[in-house]
């Protein structure tokens, strides 16, 4: 499995030990000396690229220009670390729309597909793998979380016997704690009801993911390690680009393919059709026929933080 | 230029030493190395060098973090009798306090700086030129409470210093209002940072108001015992002289502080356990174990055991005047409350997550590392603020215009006296 092809070759990384960090400077840049000067590269990122980069300001405070420089930039960056073009999108959220989001359990039979289906279109790491769907597996009778199981294996064919299944993912509260608990405003709620991250702002902190009822935020605790064949080139700067070493990451409802009317891919890698997804604000889209004649209910629906993720049965 | 002058004097005092010193500085350098090559490890690898995880997002650091701020806010304990009540003995000594404060928040801020995933993004963790989410974000009081107290303590001390420096009178209602304003800024760095926690709702262990007075209660009690234990070994190596007197006020304060910390457990432990909910199960975890899972559980209880032991020595008044009996009480009701309220407190909070699981958390090596030199740091910059503070207080160290001005003063009286004396004599019938 090709991983990113910015890897040092183990004998350099040795020579770079050997050299220690003062004379590794000095051997980068000897290194890069055999092209001209102008094309100076840090790894794969040259100087220029990395400087925009590092001063590039919260994407809540850029102008359209200085948006559409970013997107040239990372898309640029992008190819050089992977090898493959990346188109780096910023779709505006849609008019008149707010998403929701309601899971059947009765309908879940806990194969997994959403899961699958959300680590083929995210560019999630694959190594260690990062998910945002947890499918919990719980006894008939009871909605005690601690009894219930996330592991269970996928060997054994399920839905198993006196056991129902729990898919939570981010439920995109409408007084999300996280934003809240995220002191460099890296995280926010979009005007379409989409709770985002901006990758190149957040600090890597993790108050955001400690203020979390629903577990829904996952951190790269290493440089997510992205095989090239797995990529998905299609991308948005507020959802699925690939991610950065040290930041948080959540589900984003699939906001690339959403914003432009498409269903998040976990609703579509369902095979049993028990994900309803849709604009709120529509009062005759399913979701809203869903909340309006079916027995909802919202999980720690006690701490106010108003998710719009429902679960119901028939 | 006189500032200049002060600034150059107490720099000469720091590299000058007897061999000691200079074993002790060079310890502190080797730890100080061994933290920066880890942490550089760190950078580059990422936080998976850490024990931690997305289940245990905080580990070791912010513990160390948690408990450093009660050792900070503690100096506040000597600076109330000091400033607001004029006790000379506390006077004395109420520098080494402030010191103290000072190192204590500047490892707080380490430890909060190399916790971070992207610590070359640090600078957004400002008004400007980063993006503040103040007031809502609680780690945005905690930045501005941190960064005032330190301010506070380094500014209050300098003043006072420089002053005796200079040979004269410092302004006593300004240092009387910066008394104050340190005295409410230490109760908040506490508070504060007891709400970083208390404030997730999603984590029952932490969102509960007890949090913030056990706080403050734990912090005064290992702060001046913190304080104690610096006091009798700078006192055993005569690298300072302090009477008995504050030793025994800050034993008392420390006694007290631990017994009403050992109330408030024991109101946590009857509401946890009495009508046990689902929102005891890291309580459970912590003190029991849970789903077969008990990292904490002999740790807990060794801390507990130093906490009750030490507010016995603490309490009895043969055992807490006998200095050397008051040293082990002290150091036990540091570790006591180094572990209850750093790892017993941050860790249990994680467990089990909001979805139920129980995923333990234990610290790798390279983050005990990290912290060692963090400690380090923190004892190199207070060893270098004890040093001129020292030398200013006894009086070898001052202005040497000052000296050569009493100098010429004298010449001038001798002369003065020499001539009266021939004058006297001319006069003589």
């Amino acid at each position: 499995m090709k991983f990113t092809n910015n890897q040092v070759d183990p004998k350099r990384r040795a020579a770079l030990k050997v050299l220690g960090l003062g004379a590794a400077v000095g051997a980068g840049s000897l290194a890069a000396s055999a092209s001209p000067i102008p094309d100076v590269k840090t790894g794969d990122i040259t100087l220029e690229d990395a400087w925009g980069e590092f001063f590039q300001q919260q994407y809540q405070k850029m102008s359209p220009t200085e948006i559409e420089d970013v997107l040239e930039r990372l898309e640029r960056t992008y190819e050089a670390k992977y090898d493959t073009k990346v188109q780096v999108g910023n779709a505006p959220p849609l008019e008149d729309v707010v998403f929701g989001y309601a899971l059947n359990i009765s309908k879940c039979q806990g194969y997994r597909e959403c899961v699958k289906g959300c680590t083929e279109e995210n560019n999630q790491s694959k190594d260690p793998d990062l998910e945002y769907i947890r499918v919990l597996e719980l006894e008939k009778g009871t909605m005690n979380l601690e009894t219930a199981d996330p592991y269970y294996s996928n060997d054994e064919p399920v839905p198993k016997p006196g056991k129902f299944y729990l898919p939570v993912q981010c439920h995109h509260c409408e007084n999300p704690p996280c934003v809240k608990a995220c002191p460099v405003k890296a995280t926010w709620k979009e005007p379409d009801g989409i709770v985002v991250v901006d990758y190149n702002w957040c600090i890597g902190c993790r108050m955001c993911a400690n203020a979390c009822p629903y577990w829904a935020r996952k951190f790269n605790w290493s440089e997510p390690k992205l095989p090239v064949d797995r990529i998905n080139p299609d991308t948005h700067y507020l959802g699925n680009r690939p991610r950065y070493k040290g930041v948080m990451e959540k589900c984003t409802f699939c906001i690339q393919r959403t914003r432009q009317g498409l269903m998040p891919a976990c609703q579509e890698a369902c095979p049993t059709g028990a994900r309803v997804f849709g604009n709120l604000l529509d009062p005759k889209s399913e979701i809203r026929y869903v909340l309006e004649n079916k027995n909802v209910f919202r999980l720690k629906e006690e701490l106010n933080t108003n998710p719009k993720f429902w679960y119901y049965s028939d | 230029m006189d500032i200049i002058r002060f600034i150059i004097d107490c720099g000469k005092t720091v590299v000058n030493g007897s061999r000691a010193y200079w074993i002790w500085i060079g310890t502190l350098f080797f730890f100080i190395s061994m933290g920066v090559f880890t942490y550089a490890n760190q950078w580059r690898q990422g936080l998976a060098v850490t024990g931690m995880s997305d289940q245990v997002s905080w580990g070791f650091y912010v513990s160390n973090f948690t408990f450093l701020v009660g050792v900070a806010a503690a100096a506040v304990m000597l600076v109330i009798p000091a400033y607001i009540f004029r006790n000379e003995d506390a006077k004395r000594v109420v520098l080494l306090g402030e010191g103290l404060a000072v190192s204590a928040s500047l490892m707080c801020m380490l430890f909060v700086a190399v916790d971070l995933g992207r610590p070359d993004r640090i600078w957004h963790l400002s008004p400007y030129p980063g993006l503040f989410n103040w007031p809502a974000s609680l780690l945005t009081w905690d930045v501005i409470v941190l960064n005032g107290y330190l301010a506070l303590n380094v500014l209050i001390p300098s003043y006072i210093l420089y002053h005796q420096y200079q040979d004269k009178p410092y302004n006593k209602k300004l240092v009387f209002s910066g008394a104050v304003l340190s005295m409410f800024w230490a109760i908040s760095i506490h508070t504060v940072t007891a709400f970083l926690f208390a404030s997730n709702s999603a984590r029952p262990f932490w969102a509960s108001a007890l949090v913030a007075p056990r706080f403050l209660a734990t912090a005064f009690c290992a702060g001046p015992s913190f304080i104690i234990i610096t006091f009798l070994i700078m006192n055993k190596i005569r690298a300072y002289k302090i009477g008995h007197k504050v030793i025994d006020m800050l034993a008392v304060i420390a006694s007290i502080s631990m017994q009403i910390n050992l109330v408030m457990l024991g109101a946590e432990l009857f509401v946890e356990f009495y009508a046990e909910g689902q929102h005891s199960a890291s309580a459970r975890y912590l003190f029991l174990g849970l789903g077969g899972k008990s990292g904490l559980v002999p740790w807990i209880w060794t801390a507990q055991a130093l906490n009750i032991t030490a507010a016995l020595l603490l309490m009895i008044e043969k055992t807490r005047k006998n200095y050397r009996i008051l040293f082990f009480a002290c150091t036990m009701a540091v570790v006591g409350i180094w572990i209850e309220k750093g790892m017993g407190f941050v860790v249990p909070g994680f467990i089990p997550t909001p979805l139920g699981e129980v995923y333990e958390y234990l610290p790798t090596l390279m983050e005990v590392k990290v912290s060692l030199g963090v400690v380090a740091i923190g004892a190199f910059v207070f060893t270098m603020m004890m040093k001129p503070m020292r030398e200013i207080q006894v009086g070898v160290l001052r202005n040497p215009k000052i000296a050569r001005a009493a100098e010429k003063e004298k010449a001038a009286k001798h002369l003065e006296e020499e001539q009266k004396q021939v004058l006297d004599r001319i006069q003589q019938p």
